[in-house]
């Protein structure tokens, strides 16, 4: 028991290891990202202010980041309420197929995706195309947590608001909707979170507005830059806990709601 | 909801529902696969698309020796991967099920996923700070006097894109196994100290068949995206840890040769899906 409480305080020292070093190298005087330190500045961060291309990218990833969730959370929401609340045939395998690209590499929806756009669409590449494709690997995601805000809701709520007179739809907004509406947060933060931190699939997608990532895979080439990155990726890292934590917060109130236990994480 | 009408009923309004996320999974996953597939069977005329069918790109691809050479050391470093990653997280996903109160074990499984969720990029670099030749690791090993000179074994090759996969899909791997040891009845483990199994053969008799479900579905969810990844092999990999997927974009961004390109992907594909069901099938008659 104590070895392996000892291991599991190392394990967590070895996940955490590179977003320690984030801060420091961020907030470190020296151009280069080594010790010993140089002292304390926050150049790097004045540095991200003047870079306007950067400031393009990061508007670019959020355009992309907000629909690509509003997008997924809504296939989500259907695929998660079919699967909860209904039975057809060939229901395992529809669904599964939807959940396939939580495990299919990353450059494979990539280049089937160039393919599609640019050799036989023949539409080109704009951030659309990268919407398209996040929305597609968000879903999988955003199943996975609204399934649980459906889960053990009890059907019975929406059929006595019918029995009181509402429509099916009716019903469904006025009770369903609100009790699973944690979930729906939850799903839209988490899908926003992987969309904006994406790379491999905008590499291969983005037209002629690089995203985010895209623009600091370019910054990593140059030496002279990566502070900055060490800088942006503090902020980055400081806005996804927030996300993560709010979006925890609200998976937690919506198992409340449902009246389960807490069983876990997100996936 | 009784009766046969109720329940065809019950049919439609779940197919009118999953028809929407279904049919975009067609539209988006299953026809642009179809589309690599068929341009495999291309090749790439200058700037043109010869569509008359063929052979050869595969031939091409596995009579290249630098194609073999990058699809057998992307299958070789996504097993190693997986194993290794599996066999770390194991322990933890066990301690965090066992030994972790209740209510604590939330936080415990949000404090593992967090460094997931942070910006993939900057997190692959920064284990090129700390494995590199002045990095963080050989200055602190040259500080304690535990080394002589730095150690460069861990930076630009195949253990350098071991160690930082391994940290990259570590809650994908913990996550499942947790799942499936949660699901284990804990009187069974009572049970079989009762019967005279100590705590050893009780953990490789009863609590490790019991996990087997979780460790299939982390093994396999840590290996089919190892395959492909671009990244990692770029940032930290060096010429003797490139991966295939280095070669997929070259063929496709830069040579200007899709069909070549997905034929690579395809041949990734393929020995990921045949190497994964192997390893299913392997399972289910070991534990039967």
């Amino acid at each position: 028991m104590n070895t392996l409480r000892i291991y599991a305080i190392g394990y967590l020292i070895f996940l955490y290891a590179p977003i320690v070093l984030l801060p420091i190298f961020a907030f470190n005087d020296g151009q280069i990202i080594a010790f010993p330190l140089q002292g304390f500045s926050t150049r790097w961060f004045a540095e991200l202010m003047t870079i306007t291309a950067l400031h393009d990218a990061v508007l670019n990833s959020l355009f992309i980041a907000v629909l690509s969730a509003v997008f997924a959370t809504i296939l989500g929401l259907c695929a998660a309420r079919a699967g909860t609340r209904h039975k057809w045939p060939f229901k395992k395998g529809m669904l599964g197929f939807i959940m396939v690209p939580l495990v299919l590499p990353e450059i494979i929806v990539a280049v089937s995706l160039l393919i599609v756009f640019v050799q036989i669409l023949d539409i080109g590449l704009s951030n659309w195309s990268i919407i398209a494709a996040h929305t597609l690997i968000c879903t999988p995601f955003c199943i996975a947590i609204l399934n649980g805000a459906f889960a053990n809701l009890d059907p019975s709520m929406e059929e006595a608001a019918m029995d009181l007179g509402e429509s099916r739809w009716g019903a469904f907004v006025k009770v369903t909707l609100p009790l699973v509406s944690p979930g729906i947060v939850s799903s839209l933060l988490i899908s926003f979170t992987i969309s904006l931190d994406e790379f491999i699939i905008a590499f291969f997608l983005s037209g002629a507005n690089p995203t985010m990532p895209v623009y600091i895979w370019g910054m990593l080439r140059f030496p002279g830059q990566l502070p900055a990155v060490m800088a942006l990726g503090t902020i980055l890292v400081t806005v996804s806990v927030i996300l993560l934590v709010t979006a925890e917060y609200f998976r937690r109130r919506g198992l409340a709601r449902a009246g389960l236990k807490d069983t876990g994480g997100f996936l | 909801m009784a009766g046969s009408r109720g329940l065809s009923q019950d049919a439609r309004a779940g197919l009118a529902l999953v028809s929407a996320p279904f049919l975009y999974a067609v539209l988006l996953l299953a026809l642009p696969i179809g589309a690599i597939i068929l341009f495999s069977f291309w090749t790439q005329d200058f700037l043109e698309i010869d569509t008359t069918f063929t052979l050869n790109n595969y031939r091409e691809a596995l009579s290249e020796q630098i194609y073999l050479t990058l699809l057998g050391r992307s299958v070789v470093i996504a097993l190693i991967v997986t194993v290794v990653t599996v066999v770390l997280a194991f322990p933890i996903a066990y301690y965090v099920s066992f030994y972790v109160q209740p209510s604590r074990k939330s936080i415990w499984l949000f404090l593992i996923t967090i460094p997931f969720w942070t910006s993939y990029l900057v997190r692959v670099f920064l284990w090129k700070v700390i494995l590199g030749f002045n990095g963080v690791l050989n200055t602190g090993l040259l500080n304690l006097g535990i080394i002589d000179e730095p150690l460069t074994f861990i930076l630009y090759n195949a253990n350098a894109v071991v160690i930082t996969l391994a940290h990259a899909f570590a809650p994908f791997a913990i996550l499942p196994i947790f799942v499936a040891l949660e699901k284990i009845d804990r009187s069974l483990l009572e049970a079989s100290r009762d019967l005279g199994e100590n705590r050893m053969t009780t953990f490789f008799r009863v609590t490790l068949p019991l996990a087997m479900p979780g460790v299939v579905g982390a093994v396999l969810i840590v290996f089919i995206p190892t395959i492909g990844d671009y990244v990692t092999p770029r940032l930290v990999g060096g010429p003797e840890g490139a991966m295939i997927s280095t070669m997929i974009q070259t063929q496709f961004l830069r040579l200007n040769n899709a069909p070549l390109g997905a034929t690579l992907a395809i041949l990734a594909m393929l020995s990921v899906t045949a190497i994964s069901l192997a390893f299913v099938w392997l399972n289910r008659r070991w534990l039967r």
